[in-house]
């Protein structure tokens, strides 16, 4: 599981988090949501350890192992706990798939990045579990959004991480896809009992697939909960400025948030 | 089926490459003023009885066998050096100059002529000595002035090299006009290729180049990883910063050295990677070495050319680089667009 606590994070003078607390267990997926400059990108950022944490504390805790300190870790050992799913914006395009993939190996390999059998067996796993597999000899520049990022999942998951990190990975996506990676992300959490967090923009896609929601406003966690107890109407529409109705979705057992005129 | 290379894949590159490398060497050390039959060589390597080779064959053998060993270093520096800048700087017009490293060297080295130094082998390797030092030092001043709290991004980085560079550039004109004597050896040193003899260039740079060029046959994995962007790299592991700084140092010293005995030699750094990348991909573990390989032997093309165009005068191989370098680039563009292998 994924512990985060007390963690505050600044951009020259301009505090981005305070005091942030947050826990995702092994096994369930926590969307993060909130409006935009909220901090959620940044959040992802600072437990990826891409950005230095102000103070705070981040700590990973397998099953019956003592915490592990993520904070304190190089690069390579962080990555060996962690993995990133990033927004398939930016791609080399000269890449195959199958080469992007086993980069996620990285934090398993020597630094000159030799691969071994176990770890192309690794990779076409992930690539199996996210359902690419037929796009192996593609080049990543070639690929349509939805396509890029399933290709990224399955490198986070090469990585073979206890914790995953997803940072909006649906925003570039048609509806299509939106459910359809939701779906496999939900899926691989439950199955492979990973840690799941996820930034998110689309609410209803965080009342139907995360476990629980954590809303961020202004670097602040407001509510974590279930869905049904974070997304009501005085809550979103406090952080949102703007009124909203939520009602039970048709056919799921979740709400469902729709939003007002201003 | 998901496997993107097989094993044929892997080593045809490098067959073609060393082949081509090969004729170059063998053209570089026949052609000249005095034609040697590749035979005559054979013979010379091979240690039999002089009296079977021509005496003059064996002179020119003492004096156009450290040239093209020289040629042949330069090249691979160049060419080495420049897919790892590419890399470094995610950028298709990176080369072995864009960060200044030629314009501190010219610097340096025009310095060093407009003091007379005493002739001797010393003196000798003033002018190589001071372009080396310029350029290694344009690197660390400018990486310092770039740097912005523990990182040092890439825009800073060639915002300040460009800058520096045009300053470099200035002052370097400036000592050439007021400087009388040694004009023309500056100008032939800064249009690349002003030949120097023997083998002392050879032995001086190749610690600076085992040093650097092997850092860079390292480099590959991290490159690869880089293409994604700083914070990808690092949350698949690669320490971005230090990796970064190791090989910026590593393509630098190769530089330095190509520069400080060669001058300026355009193109070679810029074409050679963009040509092996074209041919065998994108992957930098296979590019680092091939552009390596690709640069010795396209230098070493270029010098044989530079010897007969106008022979019996020699052009200064920068400017057959150019002439040649570029169309042929345009060439290869032309037929492989629209692949996206950038």
């Amino acid at each position: 599981m994924l512990r985060i606590e007390n963690l505050t994070v600044s951009y020259g003078n301009r505090r981005v988090l305070h005091d942030v607390a947050l826990e995702v267990n092994s096994g369930e997926v926590v969307a993060l949501i909130g409006p935009n400059g909220a901090g959620k990108s940044t959040l992802v950022r600072a437990v990826s350890g891409v950005i230095p944490v102000e103070s705070g504390r981040i700590h990973s805790n397998g099953s019956g192992h003592p915490p592990v300190d993520l904070i304190a870790l190089s690069p390579m050992q962080r990555a060996r706990s962690l993995a990133v799913v990033p927004q398939a914006a930016s791609m080399p395009p000269a890449f195959s798939v199958w080469e992007t993939v086993l980069m996620g190996r990285t934090p398993h390999l020597n630094f000159l990045g030799q691969v071994s059998a176990k770890d192309e067996a690794i990779a076409r796993l992930a690539l199996q579990k996210v359902d690419a597999l037929d796009l192996s000899e593609r080049r990543v520049g070639e690929l349509s959004g939805g396509e890029q990022q399933r290709v990224l999942l399955a490198r986070a998951l090469a990585q073979s991480t206890p914790i995953l990190l997803l940072d909006e990975p649906t925003s570039n996506l048609d509806l299509h896809y939106q459910v359809g990676f939701m779906e496999t992300v939900s899926t691989l959490a439950h199955l492979d009992n990973l840690a799941v967090l996820v930034a998110l923009h689309d609410l209803n896609l965080a009342a139907r697939y995360a476990d629980r929601v954590a809303l961020l406003v202004e670097g602040k966690i407001k509510a974590t909960g279930t869905p049904r107890q974070v997304l009501t109407p005085e809550l979103i529409s406090t952080a949102y400025h703007l009124p909203v109705q939520v009602i039970p979705h048709p056919f799921a057992d979740v709400p469902l948030v729709l939003p007002g005129r201003k | 089926m998901y496997r993107a290379s097989t094993s044929n894949m892997k080593i045809r590159p490098y067959l073609y490459t060393l082949l081509i490398l090969l004729l170059a060497v063998v053209l570089s050390i026949a052609i000249g003023s005095v034609f040697i039959p590749p035979a005559d060589l054979w013979r010379v390597l091979t240690g039999q009885p002089p009296q079977t080779v021509t005496q003059a064959a064996v002179i020119i053998l003492t004096l156009r066998l450290p040239r093209t060993a020289l040629v042949l270093l330069t090249g691979a520096a160049l060419g080495g050096s420049g897919a790892a800048y590419q890399g470094l700087f995610r950028n298709p017009l990176a080369d072995p100059y864009l960060i200044g490293v030629a314009s501190g060297a010219g610097l340096g080295a025009v310095l060093a002529m407009s003091v007379k130094w005493p002739y001797s082998f010393w003196g000798l390797l003033a002018v190589p000595a001071a372009a080396f030092v310029g350029a290694l030092g344009t690197v660390f001043l400018v990486y310092f002035l770039a740097r912005l709290g523990k990182t040092v991004p890439t825009t800073n980085l060639i915002l300040a090299g460009v800058a520096f560079s045009s300053f470099a550039t200035a002052l370097t004109s400036f000592l050439m006009l007021r400087s009388t004597g040694e004009l023309r050896r500056a100008i032939a040193w800064l249009l690349g290729g002003a030949s120097q003899a023997g083998w002392e260039p050879v032995l001086a740079i190749l610690p600076f180049l085992l040093l650097g060029l092997g850092g860079l046959l390292l480099a590959g994995h991290a490159l690869n990883l880089l293409q994604f962007g700083d914070d990808q790299a690092q949350q698949m592991g690669l320490p971005v910063t230090r990796a970064r700084a190791l090989i910026l140092l590593a393509a630098s010293l190769a530089t330095a050295a190509a520069v400080a005995f060669s001058g300026i030699i355009g193109f070679i750094g810029l074409i050679v990677p963009h040509v092996m990348r074209l041919w065998f991909g994108a992957d930098y573990r296979r590019l680092l070495p091939l552009s390596l390989i690709g640069g010795a032997a396209a230098l070493l093309l270029a010098d044989v050319l530079a010897r007969i165009v106008l022979a019996p005068q020699e052009l200064p191989v920068g400017i057959v680089t150019a002439l040649v370098g570029a169309p042929f680039f345009l060439w290869v563009l032309r037929r492989a667009k629209n692949q996206g292998y950038w």
